[in-house]
């Protein structure tokens, strides 16, 4: 099972949430961060890494001797990563989204595969839990195919040994934010009950409620703001999974890179509880599993 | 005219909040929401539309079933995952086709579709501060460093025309995309953090980010007293970077308070944190050289 914890708004806590749940799960759990234009989760996981590369996305080198400006490529580009003017070819390799149309189009075999640096990926150990990252080259405006990556990895972690993987996902509901969850079995939505969480929560809802997979809402700060998220939430048949009160001693334990799970035995038991639930709303929508369970 | 945009790396450490405050306190300026994928400085100013465009950004495509031969080509060629093939036929998913139109050039039945995407609205708007430009994507749409140009560039012509020598910018979380193209151009960017380790993590990446593109780059630490330690190494950082420290904000239940009303925390009953953030608007307008 693949367990993607999103948010809509900024800062209500998905990486709290996700460090947590990693920290008390039961079984075999490989946490991920998928926030890779700020990742977090290894501040509070703080796993000890056993290895890293650089990832990269192909893109065109052009042999000029071989072009004969026939102006196909920048014909197909939908990017304006390359442009050909008279007897010259500018490419813009920053602007290139790595979809190997011109390389493969090219009559003259001109355009030949090179490579931008993405980021990097590093994976270790976090206490039980595999761990896994990636961090966004500064500067690298493209986090999707960069996040692609980082979900290869991902496969071939979960395919060397069984088990769940959680996912700490960017902020937002545009793609990087959908790139995170669309491959995930259950979508966590963290939220705060104020106006701004509940305005980015109704967001969140409409981009993910059409993936058509199971979600369930978990309220950070609970009793703060207002009541308009639990209403929202009946509305829409999503359940509750778990309240974390706002609680000045929470936020100063986050303040100092602990694991909030950790703060209480109350707030243990919340996060154990809150695991079980996402394991019940799995396997409630796919009764195939449960049958060969 | 000068533009300044507000950011922070990390989400939730009150970037909004204090534009709304700050977009009360300016004089002669357009307000500008660039976090077009989750705005909300809209809730605090309760914009009235008066204008709205739509937004089409980029191509999306589509396999017309009457002529697909199911030979499998687009597939093998689409380098991300986009092209299905089911019982029903092949179909691309929306939500992970990039719009790079290999598939439609190499079909050789010529059976794919390439029609433009309908990615959002964005909006030209008044408000009991002054007018503003703001947008909203579409729920699942790809998040587009072209839709926050288009509200610079909106912005700006409206500064120009109504003789205004301001532009004030909400930023969107992060480093990527639309983050960058929020900080083209602009005269200064503001950071606001907060002290956790979170918080400081984002802020290095953001500075950083700031400092590769040769923007002046200050900070606010919001919630200072949340962790005094934390808050500290920030200023540290920022002492050893020479970014000006603007402001040292409170901890402080009035910005929630605020958010509910539909108000800025200026609007309300003074506290220190409103009193503060009055002193910061003033240390923003002498770092970014706006006359008196």
């Amino acid at each position: 099972m693949i367990v993607s914890v999103a948010s809509g708004k900024g800062g209500t806590g998905k990486t709290t949430v996700t460090a947590s749940l990693a920290a008390v799960w039961d079984g075999s759990l490989v946490a991920a961060d998928l926030d890779v234009e700020e990742p977090n989760l290894h501040l509070f996981l703080q796993p000890i890494m056993e290895g890293c590369e650089r990832a990269h996305l192909e893109i065109p080198v052009l042999d000029e001797s071989r072009c004969t400006f026939c102006g196909a490529c920048s014909e197909l580009c939908q990017f304006k990563a390359i442009s050909v003017m008279g007897q010259l070819v500018l490419t813009f390799p920053e602007m290139c989204h790595g979809c190997g149309g011109c390389i493969a189009l090219c009559p003259e075999k001109a355009l030949s595969p090179g490579r931008r640096e993405l980021g990097e990926i590093s994976w270790g150990l976090a206490g039980k839990a595999r761990f896994l990252m990636g961090r966004l080259r500064i500067g690298e405006a493209m986090s999707p195919p960069f996040m692609r990556l980082v979900k290869a990895k991902l496969g071939e972690m979960m395919a060397a040994s069984a088990g769940d993987a959680i996912l700490d996902a960017p902020p937002g509901v545009s793609c990087p934010a959908v790139n995170a969850v669309i491959d995930s079995d259950v979508i966590v939505l963290v939220t705060e009950p104020t106006p701004f969480g509940f305005y980015d929560f109704q967001l969140a809802w409409e981009a993910f409620a059409p993936l058509g997979k199971p979600m369930g809402t978990v309220v950070n700060r609970a009793g703060l703001g207002n009541e308009d998220i639990y209403h929202f939430c009946r509305d829409k048949g999503l359940p509750i999974l778990a309240e974390i009160p706002y609680d000045r001693s929470i936020a100063e334990a986050y303040s100092c890179g602990r694991i909030i799970a950790d703060v209480s035995p109350e707030l243990k038991e919340t996060f154990i509880s809150l695991g079980g639930k996402i394991r019940d709303l799995a396997e409630l929508s796919s009764p195939g599993e449960v049958a060969h369970a | 005219m000068r533009e300044i945009v507000i950011i922070s790396g990390k989400g939730g450490t009150g970037k909004t909040s204090i534009t709304g405050a700050f977009a009360h306190l300016a004089r002669n300026k357009v307000i500008c929401d660039l976090d077009v994928d989750a705005p909300d400085l809209h809730l605090l100013l309760r914009p009235s539309r008066e204008r709205v465009e739509e937004f089409h950004s980029g191509y999306e495509a589509q396999i017309d079933k009457n002529e697909c031969t199911r030979c499998g080509v687009c597939a093998s060629m689409c380098r991300f995952g986009a092209i299905r093939e089911t019982e029903d036929g092949v179909s691309v998913d929306p939500l992970r086709c990039e719009g790079c139109k290999v598939c439609v050039a190499f079909c050789p039945e010529d059976a794919v579709r390439f029609p433009q995407k309908h990615c959002g609205q964005w909006y030209v708007s008044s408000t009991r501060f002054g007018p503003m430009v703001h947008a909203q994507l579409f729920p699942g749409a790809e998040n587009s460093g072209r839709l926050v140009m288009v509200l610079k560039q909106q912005a700006k012509e409206m500064a120009r025309a109504r003789g205004l020598d301001l532009v004030l910018c909400d930023g969107a979380p992060g480093i990527g995309c639309p983050v960058i193209s929020s900080l083209s151009g602009t005269h200064l960017a503001v950071a606001v953090t907060e002290p956790t380790p979170s918080g400081r993590h984002d802020l290095e990446r953001v500075a950083e980010l700031c400092t590769h593109f040769q923007i002046a780059f200050a900070v606010i630490i919001n919630k200072h007293d949340l962790n005094m330690d934390e808050a500290s190494r920030i200023e540290a950082f920022c002492r050893e970077k020479g970014y000006p420290l603007l402001a040292r904000l409170p901890h402080d239940p009035i910005v929630t308070r605020a958010m509910i009303d539909g108000l800025v925390v200026t609007e309300l009953p003074e506290t220190d944190f409103s009193r503060e953030l009055i002193r910061t608007w003033k240390r923003v307008e002498d770092l970014a050289h706006l006359g008196p």
